[in-house]
C-alpha cells in the first residue's frame, strides 16, 4: 500500500502543495476557480514552522486510526481498497473529536458546512496531488519499502565515499 | 496541449524531439506546476521581510509582514510590472534619440536624415520652427526634445501631449496621470512600490497608468525617429515564415528591437554577397528577420519575416541559420544553448545585453557598417560549418503585404477621396461596411499554442466586419499564417469589410483586395495605429473613447504588453488579453480594471482566455460604441 513520505531537507515552505490540494478538492478544479468557490475549499496537508526548519504535515493513514476510533457518528471509516481514512461529510456531525484525537492537527474543517475535512489521497487520481505539485519532489508517494530502499541506498552511497576516504 | 497551430514550428519541434533539443515548450512544463501565489500576484518580495504571500483562500495569512493587503500587493506588482514595460521601450526611445542627435552633429555619418518630410512633421507638431532651417538645424532641436523628454522636466511629456486628443489631455489632466519625465515616472514607480511607500491600491493603479502614457510617449517617439532616420514605410510585399531561410545562401537572421542595428545591417547585407559566394553559398547573404526588430526592417525593406516570439529558437533548428544577431528585448538567453547544438553564431552586441556563450560585437552609431560588415562576415565564415545533412527548412511560407504606417494608409485613403482622405474610412464605419476596428498586438505565450487565439479571432472579427490592424508578433502570427493577404481577404471577409478593402486595394492599384489584416509595424508602431484612432476622433469631433474601435492581446506575455495594454485602456479602448495578468488574487484590482476604469477613462480591460468568447465580447464592445455614436 503506497503512502505519502515526507523529505523534510527538500521542503521550501512554498506551500505549492496546500494549494493543489484546495484546488483538487474544489469543483471548479482551477486555482482561479476554486478561491472563488462557496463553500471554500480546505488544504488537507500543512506546511508548518520550527525555528527554521520547514515541516510538511501529512496524514498517515493510520492503522488504528484515533480519529476513526474517536468519530462518534461513524463519519470516518477506512476504505478497504486504498486503507486511507477518509471522512464522510453528510454523517459529520461536526463534534471534533476526530480533531481532539489526531495527534498530528491533520483535520480542518469546512467553515460553510461545519464538518471535518481531512486527506483522502486523492481517489480518482494515480498519485496524490500535493506529491504531485510538490517542486522539489520533497513528498514521495511510494510504499514503505521502497522508500526505506532509497534511504538505504542514499546512505550506502555516503558510507561507500566515507571508506573511500 | 498541442505546442503551436504553425505548420513550420511544428515541423521543427519534432526535429527538436528527435534530437533531444531542448526548447522553452519542454522548460515551461518542467516549471509546472506554477507557483499560484505567483500566478494570483499575491507574492512579494519588495524587503528583506519578506517574501510575503496572502493566501487567496483566506486560512493563511491575509497581509504581509508590513500590513499590505491583496489589493497593495496585486497593485504594486502591476506596477512594477508597467514600469519595466515602460523602461524598455524608453530604452529603445532614448537610443534612437541619442542616434538622431548624433547624426545631426555630423558624427554618425552611417545615419543620415532619411525622411526629412517626416523631421519637419515631427518638428511642426512639438512647435520647432521649421522655416529657412536645414535639415541639420531641424534635426538637432528635435533630437534635444527627444531627450529633454527623459528626465525631470517643468510640463507634461512633449510627446504624450501632442499626439494624443484635447479631450484626453483633459481627462488625463482630471485624473493626475499627466507623466512628465519618461523615466522620471519609471523611477516614481519603483519608489511607490518599495517597502512602506504608496499603500492605496487606487492611487498605484492610477501611478500606473500615468507610467503607461509615458511609455505611450516613448514608443511614440521611437517610431518618429526611426521613420526620421531610416524612411517612414509603404506598402511591401514579401514571404513569411521560416523557408525564407534559404539553403543556397548565408542565412542571418536579425532579432530584438532597434532599427538602429537591423536597419543597417539590412543595408549593409548585400555588399557582402560576393564573399559569401566565395564560400560556396550561391544566393549570397539572405537576411531574414525575427521579432519586432524584423518587423522594422520588413516594413522599410520587405526583409521577410522568418519567425516570431515563441518560436523563435526553431529558426535555428533549421539547421540552414548561419547567424543570429540580437540587440535587446524578447532574446531568449536559451538561443546560446540552441545555437550551440549547430554551427550558428549567437552575436550580441548591446553593452545592456550580453548571454554567455554568445560572440559579442559591441555596436556602435560611429562605426555601424563597419560592425555590421564584422557581423555578417561572422556569418560568412559560420556557413563554412553547415551540415547540409542537418539541413532541415520546412516550406510553406505564405505571401504577406506590410508597410502600413499611418502616411499609407492615408495615402491609400486619398486614392478614393483625395480632398479628404479619412472620409471614405469614416463613411463605411457609418454605413456598416464596417462595423469597427480591431487593433491586434502583443506576443505568442507558450502556454497557448501558438497563433491559434490569433488565427481564430480573425477569422470571427472578419466574419463581423471589423478592419484588423495589427501590429508587433501578433502581425507576425497572422503573417506566418497568410492572413496579411488579399487571398485571406476573399476567405474571410465576404461581407462589408470585404468591399471596402476591395474598393481601397482597386483605388491604389493592386489587382485585388488589400489584406484581411493591415500589418502597421513594430510594437512601438502601436502608436501608428493610435494615431489614425486619434486623427479619425478629431475629425469626428468626439473623443476616442466613443469610437468604436478595440485592442486585442490575445497571446500576450510581456511585461512590455503590460503596459502597452494599459495606455490603450487609458486611451479609451476597450482592451482584451487573452493571458490574464497577475492580478486574480485582488478582486478590488480586477473590478477596478475592468469595471470603474470605463467611468474614468472610457477604456477598459477584457480579459478572456477563450478565443471565440473573446471576439463575441469585442463585438459587443463595437456595437455599444456604435449605438453610442447613433450608429
Amino acid at each position: 500500500m503506497k503512502e505519502i513520505f515526507v523529505r523534510m531537507e527538500r521542503c521550501t515552505g512554498c506551500k505549492t502543495c496546500e494549494l493543489a490540494c484546495r484546488i483538487e478538492h474544489s469543483q471548479s478544479k482551477t486555482l482561479f476557480g476554486a478561491f472563488m468557490e462557496t463553500p471554500m475549499p480546505r488544504r488537507r496537508l500543512f506546511v508548518e514552522m520550527d525555528g527554521d526548519a520547514k515541516i510538511p504535515i501529512t496524514c498517515r493513514h493510520c492503522e488504528d486510526a484515533p480519529c476513526l476510533n474517536a468519530c462518534i457518528s461513524g463519519a470516518i471509516s477506512r476504505d478497504l481498497k486504498t486503507n486511507a481514512v477518509i471522512s464522510n461529510p453528510d454523517k459529520c456531525i461536526g463534534c471534533w473529536s476526530c480533531i481532539m484525537a489526531c495527534p498530528y492537527g491533520v483535520v480542518n474543517r469546512s467553515l460553510e458546512r461545519r464538518v471535518s475535512v481531512k486527506c483522502d489521497l486523492c481517489p480518482g487520481r494515480d498519485s496524490p496531488v500535493c506529491v504531485d505539485s510538490c517542486p522539489t519532489k520533497a513528498l514521495v508517494y511510494t510504499e514503505p519499502e521502497e522508500f526505506s530502499r532509497m534511504k538505504r541506498q542514499a546512505y550506502a552511497a555516503t558510507a561507500h565515499q566515507a571508506v573511500k576516504a | 496541449m498541442q505546442k503551436s497551430i504553425d505548420s513550420s514550428s511544428l515541423a521543427m519541434l519534432q526535429v527538436a524531439e528527435k534530437e533531444n533539443i531542448k526548447t522553452v515548450w519542454d522548460r515551461y512544463q518542467a516549471q509546472l506546476p506554477q507557483c499560484g501565489f505567483g500566478e494570483t500576484g499575491l507574492c512579494c518580495r519588495h524587503c528583506l521581510q519578506g517574501p510575503c504571500r496572502i493566501d487567496p483562500f483566506g486560512e493563511g495569512p491575509q497581509l504581509g509582514a508590513c500590513g499590505a493587503n491583496a489589493d497593495v500587493m496585486v497593485a504594486r506588482g502591476l506596477g512594477r510590472a508597467i514600469a519595466a514595460g515602460t523602461a524598455a521601450h524608453s530604452g529603445h526611445a532614448k537610443h534612437l534619440a541619442h542616434t538622431l542627435l548624433k547624426s545631426a552633429r555630423g558624427q554618425a555619418p552611417d545615419y543620415p536624415i532619411r525622411d526629412e518630410a517626416k523631421l519637419k512633421a515631427v518638428a511642426q507638431r512639438l512647435g520647432i520652427p521649421v522655416q529657412g532651417k536645414s535639415t541639420q538645424d531641424i534635426a538637432l532641436k528635435v533630437a534635444e526634445a527627444a531627450l529633454a523628454e527623459f528626465s525631470e522636466k517643468d510640463g507634461p511629456s512633449a510627446w504624450a501631449a501632442t499626439t494624443i486628443t484635447k479631450g484626453r489631455v483633459e481627462t488625463f489632466l482630471k485624473l493626475g496621470v499627466v507623466p512628465q519625465g519618461l523615466d522620471a515616472i519609471v523611477t516614481e514607480m519603483l519608489h511607490r512600490t518599495t517597502y512602506g511607500v504608496d499603500a492605496d491600491p487606487v492611487n498605484l493603479l492610477l501611478g500606473g497608468v500615468k507610467c503607461a502614457l509615458a511609455d505611450y510617449a516613448a514608443m511614440h517617439m521611437a517610431t518618429d525617429i526611426s521613420d526620421i532616420l531610416f524612411g517612414t514605410p509603404h506598402p511591401v510585399v514579401t514571404q513569411a515564415n521560416l523557408g525564407v531561410i534559404k539553403a543556397d545562401a548565408v542565412n542571418i537572421a536579425v532579432h530584438g528591437h532597434n532599427p538602429v542595428l537591423s536597419d543597417i545591417v539590412a543595408q549593409v547585407a548585400h555588399e557582402m554577397d560576393e564573399q559569401a559566394r566565395a564560400v560556396g553559398a550561391k544566393a549570397g547573404v539572405n537576411l531574414v528577420g525575427v521579432c519586432c526588430t524584423g518587423n522594422e526592417i520588413l516594413m522599410r525593406h520587405g526583409i521577410p519575416p522568418a519567425t516570431h516570439s515563441v518560436s523563435q529558437e526553431l529558426a535555428v533548428l533549421t539547421g540552414a541559420l548561419d547567424a543570429m544577431v540580437v540587440d535587446y528585448q524578447c532574446v531568449m538567453p536559451s538561443l546560446a544553448t540552441v545555437t550551440e547544438c549547430f554551427h550558428t553564431k549567437l552575436i550580441t552586441t548591446m553593452p545592456i545585453a550580453k548571454i554567455p556563450g554568445a560572440v559579442h560585437i559591441p555596436f556602435s552609431e560611429e562605426t555601424a557598417r563597419k560592425n555590421a560588415r564584422d557581423i555578417i562576415a561572422i556569418g560568412i565564415e559560420a556557413y563554412k560549418k553547415r551540415d547540409p545533412k542537418r539541413v532541415n527548412i520546412p516550406k510553406g511560407t505564405h505571401a504577406a503585404m506590410a508597410g502600413f504606417s499611418t502616411e499609407a494608409i492615408i495615402n491609400a485613403l486619398s486614392m478614393l477621396n483625395k480632398e479628404d482622405p479619412l472620409k471614405p474610412l469614416i463613411d463605411n464605419i457609418v454605413n456598416g461596411n464596417i462595423l469597427g476596428v480591431c487593433l491586434f498586438a502583443g506576443c505568442n505565450n507558450v502556454k497557448v499554442p501558438q497563433d491559434e487565439n490569433f488565427v481564430i479571432m480573425a477569422k470571427e472579427l472578419a466574419k463581423q466586419n471589423v478592419l484588423m490592424l495589427a501590429t508587433g508578433c501578433g502581425a507576425g502570427s497572422f503573417a506566418r499564417h497568410g492572413m496579411l493577404s488579399a487571398d485571406a481577404t476573399k476567405e474571410y471577409a465576404k461581407g462589408g469589410l470585404g468591399a471596402v478593402l476591395t474598393a481601397i486595394g482597386k483605388a491604389v492599384g493592386l489587382d485585388g483586395p488589400l489584406p484581411l489584416v493591415l500589418h502597421m509595424g513594430s510594437c512601438v508602431d502601436n502608436t501608428r495605429a493610435s494615431d489614425v484612432a486619434v486623427a479619425v476622433a478629431n475629425k469626428l469631433g468626439v473623443d476616442i473613447d466613443k469610437l468604436p474601435v478595440v485592442a486585442s492581446a490575445p497571446e500576450d506575455a510581456t511585461e512590455k504588453a503590460i503596459s502597452i495594454g494599459t495606455w490603450a485602456m487609458a486611451a479609451g479602448l476597450p482592451v482584451h488579453v487573452g493571458i490574464v495578468p497577475q492580478v486574480l488574487g485582488s478582486p478590488t484590482v480586477v473590478k477596478v480594471l475592468t469595471e470603474s476604469v470605463k467611468g474614468l477613462f472610457g477604456g477598459y480591460f477584457i480579459p478572456e482566455p477563450d478565443p471565440r468568447k473573446a471576439a463575441a465580447k469585442l463585438v459587443v464592445a463595437i456595437k455599444e460604441r456604435r449605438k453610442g455614436l447613433g450608429l
